[in-house]
């Protein structure tokens, strides 16, 4: 016998590992069947009683002594294995008919249970449509996603695709095994064929577009997702789709061209601030930031510029203030964080305004380390009284704190506040004047 | 023998035991010195199961991690893998077996798979051209892991339709049969996940559940930055702080973490420094032992004594930690957006608090947790709101989670609400989830575990024994999923007779995950009910 048919061999006979029992003299473990049979035993209740206990073959397929209730067949598996008689002990002196006979004897659900059991069963012998269903209910019915995930192998073999969906589209459970299986062993085009059957077109475009994460080379990833557009997305879906393309192809653009500015030398934001990574891949705010830190000044028509972004994108205006203060407070550029928020009304005046809160503003600010008098200035738009105090004693923005302890008629916090600021200096004498004041009527 | 496991009314020592004996017979059966190769994920529930010595005793000399290419050096007969049944680790395998220097020694190989083998690996193996060189090809069913006296985890994957139709057929068995068996839970409760994915999103507050949201439990082990547990030494001015991680294992064998544990944080404080003073005054006691009796009597506390010290700094180091984070202004928003929501307030816009973090770009973990909170608490989120936070999460964190998104909807996380209902008030005005009076001291009700929430899970274990679900039975049909209700009967000759003082045992059974927050409701609620209650779970 050459050895790998006794790999084989052994592989379809190999001995299971006794689930365990409690069968044991020890008296400690006896006294508490209870709760060993409650808690551990339960896959002993479920299998059949009338199955064997434990089978152990020998390589050379020889029983190695046990009960069978089946006479002299030594071992059932024996006569289910595709070796010849020849190669069994000699007892077995059946003739091979009966032989055969007994191996068409395996109903589906003897089959199945056997297979739960770990040991051989060949399904060759369900030829019928009718035959292999009726298998497949019955590893359904049994529970056991190894037994499922068996047979279904089986009838992705023996089955045409058409068939095999069709039969499984009315069979929820079996499905999913399926689904899960093909996943697992990454048969990504009979998945993409069976969501296409199942009418399962989101999953499709979903299955399809995961496929993108494995692809590195940015130019292949590219044109990957450029395949993904059109796919049956629901509506937002396919938005963000177009999207993810759009940016990629964007930054492989911004990537090239910025590698080689860094590398001239030439250009004075990358010689202060080199790039620390590649904008390749990175979410959209991201690149946005990118692009406000690195290109701000850049006009429209350049696919650096965060014009362009905002425009291509329609980053709504309060992101992109939030990520243009963001980059400008990092580079201490607080001209242009001024121009951020002043606008010219139709009299030519300034005002300032932000589409987020200015409290939001004073933290990236204090984030970034601004100056006071910057920090200040913001600190005072802040619309609601509470936070703006808050704010400013946090920041310790000590005008504003004053002021608005004045507006607001409170002595109190005035007085309190007197403390905290320095020995001697300006402030302290301000609010000793402003104390001193007989102008104005204090509320406490 | 695992100290933490004996109490309690169910010795599940007995069951580590039995655990432990199976694998000693496995190792035996691999005669000779041996080398076992780890996957990583494994080595945790082993812990809790068998030490290195033991292992030692049967030859295991090399301990190695599953990794690709060539195996390490060993001067051993066999090789065995302990693995999960998953087809990327049967690649790694192959690759070590296949890379196996044919000028050294030969070496034996085995696998031991756990908890159970599959065909889909062992056929990968034999694809892969190297099942025929295992020897001994097992599974080891470390189903049901004690984790402390009254918790077990079932750490296989798909346990649910396993264990329903166990069940059931347990059933199918005992009728009929002759059985001499005293039933040991009176009551048996499967819970599946689905029926209340709220709980698990809300962030959880008591004591032990504070130390799994902020530093993560692994198989009753958590690893604490180190300066805080450096020794104080004299002189030594905190020079050579170590680096390394500090690791704590956290089960009720300690007496002061079975009693802080379950607290709600805020009631911690005071139980430590009462503990405090009554050490410090244990200690105090060597000044008035006079004879030699009395001394001898103190030296024979110490060790307890010392223990019981060393406890009480880690733990109070531990608060400190974890003070640091519930004290801090975003614990507090994010705290006060999740109690809004469960109580009901606002699920149906856009908010602010999200807003803001996903614009600061916080961890996609705590943002998802909280969108996905909302659409629990508002059966769904309007289809506009879905669509803004979607494209807020998309186009700050990337376009790829899509997957991401679409995964929590499928999971019923986080989806759109259908037909305009919201039935989550009615959920939670029957079930009386939210309670605005809680008390944290000295609670009287399970929602203390999240000042104000009762976990929906622990709610209805707790309907069911007292008054039934009889009288919730609307609020059940609104709750995902079917229900069922089964009795076993017991022959007459085997009906307990309940000592007085002896109460009703219930399993329950968590398929899918539970916190520890529930855990701790679910062993108050035992306090309360005057029954007694062990908990499991499946992962």
């Amino acid at each position: 016998m050459n050895r790998t048919k006794v790999d084989e061999e052994e592989y379809w006979n190999s001995s299971k590992f006794k689930a365990f029992t409690f069968d044991d003299e020890d008296d400690e473990l006896s006294q508490l069947k209870e709760s060993k049979r409650a808690v551990n035993s339960l896959r002993d209740f479920v299998d059949d009683d009338d199955d064997d206990d434990l089978e152990r073959v020998s390589w050379t397929g020889e029983p190695v002594g046990r009960r069978t209730r089946l006479g002299s067949f030594q071992s059932l598996s024996d006569a289910l294995t595709d070796t010849p008689a020849k190669s069994y002990a000699p007892e077995l002196g059946r003739p091979k008919g009966e032989f055969r006979d007994y191996s068409n004897d395996w109903s589906p659900s003897d089959t199945v249970r056997r297979l739960r059991k770990g040991k051989v069963c060949s399904l060759e012998r369900f030829r019928s449509l009718q035959d292999k269903l009726l298998l497949l209910e019955e590893a359904v019915s049994m529970h056991d996603g190894n037994v499922i995930t068996a047979v279904l192998i089986f009838l992705k073999r023996t089955l045409s695709k058409e068939v095999l969906f069709r039969e499984l589209e009315v069979r929820q459970v079996a499905l999913r095994h399926l689904i899960h299986f093909l996943k697992e062993i990454g048969d990504q085009k009979l998945l993409l064929d069976l969501f296409r059957f199942l009418d399962r077109t989101e999953e499709l475009a979903l299955s399809h577009y995961r496929e993108h994460l494995s692809i590195q080379d940015p130019e292949k990833r590219k044109e990957f997702l450029k395949t993904c557009i059109g796919l049956p997305f629901s509506v937002e879906d396919a938005a963000h789709i177009q999207d993810h393309y759009t940016l990629l192809e964007r930054q492989i653009i911004i990537e090239a061209n910025d590698r080689h500015l860094e590398s001239a030398g030439q250009t004075e934001i990358f010689r202060k601030h080199p790039r620390k990574a590649s904008i390749l891949n990175m979410p959209l705010v991201t690149t946005l930031f990118y692009s406000c830190f690195y290109h701000y000044t850049e006009p429209e028509g350049t696919f650096s510029s965060p014009v362009n972004l905002k425009k291509t994108f329609k980053i709504p205006d309060k992101q992109y203030v939030l990520t243009a203060l963001a980059a400008r407070a990092k580079l201490r550029a607080w001209h242009d964080v001024d121009a951020l928020f002043t606008t010219k009304n139709w009299l030519g005046y300034t005002k300032k305004r932000a589409p987020i809160g200015f409290h939001r503003v004073v933290e990236i600010l204090y984030k970034n380390n601004a100056p006071v008098q910057i920090l200040q200035e913001y600190v005072n738009l802040v619309e609601d009284v509470d936070t703006k105090l808050n704010l400013a004693t946090k920041f310790k923005c000590h005008d504003v704190v004053i002021d608005t302890c004045r507006d607001l008629k409170d002595r109190q916090q005035l007085l309190a506040y007197r403390s905290k600021v320095d020995k001697g200096s300006a402030e302290e004498e301000k609010i000793d004047a402003i104390l001193s004041s007989t102008q104005i009527r204090w509320k406490n | 023998m695992a100290a933490h496991l004996s109490y309690g009314r169910v010795n599940l020592n007995v069951l580590r035991e039995a655990v432990r004996r199976e694998l000693r017979e496995f190792l035996d059966k691999c005669a000779g010195s041996k080398a076992i190769v780890w996957d990583e994920y494994l080595t945790g529930p082993f812990g809790l199961i068998a030490q290195y010595s033991l292992l030692k005793e049967h030859e295991v000399e090399k301990m190695f991690t599953l990794k690709a290419s060539r195996l390490p050096a060993a001067d051993v007969k066999n090789i065995i893998f302990f693995v999960r049944p998953r087809l990327e680790l049967m690649d790694i395998i192959a690759e070590n077996v296949l890379s196996e220097d044919r000028r050294g020694p030969a070496r034996d190989f085995h696998i031991l798979f756990v908890p159970r083998r599959s065909l889909l690996c062992e056929q990968r193996l034999k694809d892969l051209g190297v099942l025929g060189s295992f020897i001994h090809r097992e599974e080891y069913s470390l189903d049901l892991i004690p984790f402390d006296g009254d918790l077990l985890s079932m750490e296989s994957e798909g346990a649910f339709k396993q264990v329903a139709n166990m069940m059931i057929r347990m059933k199918r068995e005992f009728t009929g049969s002759q059985n001499s068996v005293f039933p040991v839970f009176d009551n048996l409760l499967l819970l599946d996940r689905n029926v209340d994915l709220l709980t698990p999103l809300a962030t959880q507050l008591t004591y032990e559940g504070l130390i799994d949201e902020i530093y993560g439990i692994q198989n009753s082990y958590v690893k604490l930055p180190p300066e805080k547990f450096a020794p104080k030494k004299q002189g030594d001015g905190g020079k050579d702080l170590p680096t390394e991680a500090k690791k704590l294992q956290l089960n009720s064998a300690e007496e002061l973490y079975a009693e802080i544990r379950d607290k709600n944080f805020n009631a911690v404080g005071s139980v430590l420094s009462k503990k405090a003073k009554v050490i410090s005054a244990a200690f105090e006691e060597r000044h008035n032992a006079k004879t030699v009796g009395e001394i001898k009597q103190f030296v024979s506390q110490l060790p307890h004594m010392q223990a019981a010290r060393g406890s009480l700094a880690n733990h109070t180091s531990i608060a400190e930690l974890i003070k640091d984070v519930t004290t801090s202004e975003d614990f507090f928003d994010k705290l006060t957006v999740e109690q809004e929501f469960m109580s009901g307030i606002d699920t149906d816009k856009v908010n602010g608090y999200i807003e803001d973090c996903i614009a600061q770009k916080h961890s996609l973990i705590k943002v998802l947790r909280l969108v996905c909170l909302q659409s629990v608490c508002n059966s769904g989120l309007k289809q506009k709101v879905l669509d803004y936070y979607k494209r807020e999460i998309l186009q700050t964190y990337g376009y790829e989670h899509i997957l991401t998104l679409h995964n929590l909807e499928k999971a019923g996380l986080l989806k759109p609400q259908i037909g305009g209902r919201n039935n989550y008030p009615t959920i939670r005005k029957t079930l009386r989830l939210w309670m605005d009076d809680v008390n944290e001291q000295n609670p009287t009700d399970i929602s203390y575990v999240y000042s104000g929430y009762a976990p929906l899970s622990v709610r209805l274990a707790q309907l069911l024994a007292r008054p039934g679900w009889r009288s919730i039975e609307e609020v059940l049909r609104i709750l995902p999923g079917p229900h069922f209700e089964e009795r076993q009967p017991l022959p007459t000759g085997l009906q307990k007779k309940r000592q007085p003082g002896e109460n009703r045992v219930t399993l329950i059974f968590f398929l899918g995950g539970v916190t520890f927050a529930e855990v701790a409701a679910l062993r108050f609620l035992s306090q309360l009910e005057d029954g007694e209650i062990r908990a499991s779970f499946s992962q």
